[in-house]
């Protein structure tokens, strides 16, 4: 009989042990709301949220501060915004001949490589951004500076494309053939069958991929930071330099502010903007890929 | 008749238009990598040499290199596979086999999908608070490992539950049939037959890891590191030192992007020289992941 | 009353890869009559089924020989020369799990009539009100012809591919066991329906359940292992059948 409870002791204590381990995600999230709450906070001891919301400028470094978060919410949004030009109608039509035209060895060729094309460090899209394709475009548009909006923004789309096609080219699989079948039947060709029957029945699906899209782009880092510049402006203007809330947290860190000084909690006033914005998608994403599930 | 005939053919060519512009569009992400790996190797090929590899950075581009940096991302990567594999593997295992469907699983189900969409650079900022200043380890390897191990946790979770949820369940009944404990089927079952799906995410995740930038500078990782951590052995007693974890550090990532902010172009062509062996560390790994992925298929069939 | 052949298969063979599905059938259908096809799982009547309208064509390795020569425009119709999309044009199809676009009842209705550019909504309007009524489902969802097509009943929804199948006036309508997903009482509105069509369209049916085949058809076809074993009037199949192996099936005796 003992070693029976000792053994059902042993597997007890396995399966707490397991879930803690399972609980670390959880306490991972609070942390991060802790620590990017608490140091917020005490920013907006010195800060007015007013001023946070309204102010144009984001100068926090200079002798006479000003602390808007406009200008880097519109440097994250303009480079977010163009990525997405880019990704999301081109994702979605990867997706569409990758599931519904390309032959079965067409796939297997490519799917591995636009997976690697989501593999590649962003620091070297930074590099292929300011020093090739900047330089390029400025041979069309002689007004573009060096450091823009445009040319990160191209880059992190076609970065993006692998996300964005491959979640919405599973929910375009996970239709069941005889709807396709239902299709063909009447005399459709396979674009008709895709952009009439399938993509309407995938609607979830995609949708959670374009918003895994956006939330990539918001959060995307070093591309802006390399290649956007570090002058936070309020411009929708994509040919100059802008700012964004990530490449911002990066030049701060980069520099010499001290722990307890506004400058530093400046930092984690623009996290906690970032890592709101990216909730809210995220939450939406997984609420929308649950519905895949159920509709199946 | 004719008119059908029309209509056929006008939908046809629609179709038909569709395939080259699905086709096109497919390129033009492959064409963009070609052109960036080109681009990288035309800049920076002739800086790659055995001095460039065994050189700490300087000042003067002709005499800098990567050691410090490559060292550093392997270090760090060490640290980081440490901590992510047995705690995201345990995770995953409890997630797939002793979950039940209730509030608590939700919760956590919840938290891992969305910890997946973190930007990377809040990750760094959470091991600002909690590393360097609550924990107080400092700007260390022990840091920097620990945070990318947090990063790529999501990815080791999914993977794991993924290649559990594989396993057909006659083989979980098999096991409890013959009388063992659902910690001895996972132990000798569960996780044997997962271990190559297992392995891959992880590769995946490490491969991402190497890319990191943005959280490890958030952390402190200086840039301009001209020395060393200190060796993990010792000539004394008891032979092993972990002082590196605490030391000061930098990775590859980091080495390059400092080096393409500089005006200099002889410190470009460091940077994509240092690109360069970036990209084939992400390209070794990731078809590392490839061929594990393979061969354990080709092992296990269900 | 002479009985006119709508479409005669002359050495019909299939072949998925190199497994040969169907050898060397040669059948009449007659126009404006029901024929069913029966037989034991896996005999080639669905196959043969989904040669008419070239839904083999969709999937690879698939090879066919021999052919299917629709009257009276006397075409091979699947010579590869034959566009299957226009063979899809004229032949319509009802599956075996109802299965409806994720779609207005309307929209699910108008869907082939769009696809051959037919978009006025006075013309739509009319043919979907029609379709509808001769599927006996026009009273059923008059009030809500905009609703989705998956609120409606597995019975329904089937009734509602029918209609789908029927707006575009096929001149053969092609049943892939069309009842076995649905309860009796959806199944005897269905197969009502069958035997009211038939004065419109040729009909072609794959039934496993034989009474449904004695019930609605005016020929049988017995098919085994990838063979026409006998093809007569389903009356005489019934009660007096000429080969051994159908009387057999017919009474259960396998299959």
């Amino acid at each position: 009989m003992d070693h029976i409870r000792k053994r059902k002791l042993k597997e007890k204590a396995i399966e707490a042990l397991l879930l803690l381990c399972a609980l670390l995600s959880v306490f991972i999230t609070l942390s991060i709301v802790v620590i990017l709450a608490s140091e917020s906070f005490g920013f907006f001891q010195e800060v007015s949220l007013a001023e946070f919301f309204t102010e144009r400028q984001w100068t926090p470094l200079f002798a006479d501060p000003k602390f808007g978060i406009l200008p880097l919410v519109a440097g994250t949004l303009l480079t977010t915004g163009i990525a997405l030009t880019v990704a999301l109608p081109l994702g979605l039509l990867v997706a569409v001949y990758l599931s519904e035209f390309a032959p079965h060895q067409a796939r297997e060729i490519i799917k591995p490589i636009l997976e690697l094309l989501a593999a590649v460090p962003t620091v070297v899209y930074g590099y292929f951004a300011l020093l090739f394709l900047t330089p390029m475009l400025q041979q069309f548009i002689p007004d573009l500076s060096g450091f823009n909006a445009l040319s990160p923004g191209i880059i992190m789309g076609i970065m993006i494309i692998p996300y964005v096609s491959s979640v919405s080219e599973d929910a375009m699989k996970a239709v069941p053939m005889h709807i396709r079948e239902g299709s063909y039947a009447m005399g459709a060709t396979k674009l008709q069958t895709a952009f009439r029957v399938i993509i309407p029945s995938a609607f979830s699906g995609i949708a959670a991929a374009f918003i895994i899209g956006i939330s990539r782009a918001i959060g995307e880092t070093m591309v802006v930071a390399i290649a956007a510049g570090g002058m936070p402006s309020l411009t929708a203007n994509p040919l100059e330099p802008v700012q964004t809330l990530t490449a911002y947290i990066v030049q701060v860190c980069l520099g010499d502010a001290p722990h307890g000084t506004v400058a530093y909690k400046t930092i984690f006033a623009a996290g906690i903007t970032l890592f709101c914005m990216t909730l809210g998608f995220n939450l939406l994403g997984y609420w929308l890929r649950k519905r895949i599930r159920e509709v199946y | 008749m004719s008119d059908i005939k029309k209509r056929i053919r006008y939908n046809k060519f629609w179709n038909y238009l569709f395939l080259i512009i699905g086709l096109l569009s497919t390129l033009v992400g492959l064409l963009l990598l070609c052109v960036l790996m080109i681009d990288l190797a035309l800049d920076g090929a002739s800086r790659l040499n055995y001095q460039f590899l065994t050189s700490y950075p300087s000042r003067f581009p002709e005499e800098a290199g990567i050691l410090s940096a490559w060292v550093g991302s392997f270090l760090v990567l060490l640290v980081t596979a440490l901590a992510a594999i047995p705690l995201g593997v345990a995770a995953g295992i409890y997630l797939e086999e002793y979950g039940r469907k209730n509030w608590l699983t939700d919760i956590i189900e919840i938290n891992t999908a969305n910890l997946a969409g973190v930007p990377s650079i809040v990750y760094g900022l959470l091991a600002l608070g909690l590393f360097v200043n609550f924990f107080k380890f400092g700007e260390s390897i022990l840091t920097g490992g620990l945070t990318l191990a947090l990063l790529i946790l999501p990815m080791v979770i999914m993977a794991t539950r993924e290649s559990i949820r594989a396993i057909p369940n006659s083989i979980r009944e098999a096991s409890y049939a013959l009388g063992a404990t659902k910690w001895q089927t996972v132990q000798w079952h569960i996780i044997p037959y997962s271990t190559g799906g297992i392995l891959t995410g992880v590769i995946i995740g490490i491969s991402r890891a190497i890319g990191e930038t943005a959280p490890i500078i958030t952390i402190g990782a200086l840039t301009f590191i001209a020395f060393l951590p200190a060796p993990p052995l010792t000539p004394e007693f008891p032979f092993l030192s972990f002082q590196w974890l605490m030391d000061p550090f930098t990775v590859m990532p980091i080495q390059m992007f400092n080096w393409v902010s500089r005006p200099q172009q002889a410190f470009q062509q460091n940077a994509a020289a240092a690109g360069i062996v970036l990209m084939l560390m992400t390209l070794i790994m990731n078809g590392l992941a490839i061929y594990i992925r393979y061969r354990f298929r080709k092992k296990i069939k269900w | 009353m002479t009985e006119t052949s709508k479409a005669e298969t002359k050495n019909l063979s299939f072949f998925y890869g190199n497994f040969q599905a169907l050898k060397n059938i040669n059948l009449s259908i007659l126009e404006k009559k029901v024929t069913a096809l029966i037989g034991p799982s896996g005999c080639g009547k669905t196959t043969f089924l989904r040669c008419f309208n070239r839904m083999h064509d969709l999937y690879p390795h698939n090879r066919y020989e021999g052919e299917i020569i629709l009257l009276p425009e006397n075409t091979n119709i699947i010579s590869p020369d034959i566009d299957p999309i226009e063979v899809r044009m004229h032949i319509s199809m009802v599956f075996q799990k109802p299965n409806p676009f994720p779609k207005s009842i309307y929209e699910n209705v108008a869907y082939g009539l769009r696809v051959r550019g037919i978009n006025k909504k006075s013309a739509l309007d009319e043919k979907v009100e029609k379709s509808l009524r001769e599927a006996a489902l026009w009273d059923e969802v008059r009030n809500r012809l905009y609703g989705q097509a998956f609120d409606l009943s597995g019975g329904q929804q089937q009734r509602l591919c029918i209609a789908r199948a029927l707006a575009t006036d096929p001149e053969m309508i092609l049943f892939d066991e069309p009842t076995s997903a649905l309860d009796p009482i959806a199944t005897s509105k269905i197969e009502e329906l069958i035997i009211e069509l038939k004065s419109k369209v040729t009909i072609l049916i794959v039934t496993h359940n034989m009474q449904q085949a004695a019930r609605i058809s005016d020929k049988t076809g017995f098919f085994y292992l990838g063979e026409l074993i006998e093809y007569s009037t389903t009356d005489k199949l019934f009660t007096a059948p000429a080969v051994k192996q159908t009387e057999e099936y017919i009474t259960g005796r396998f299959g």
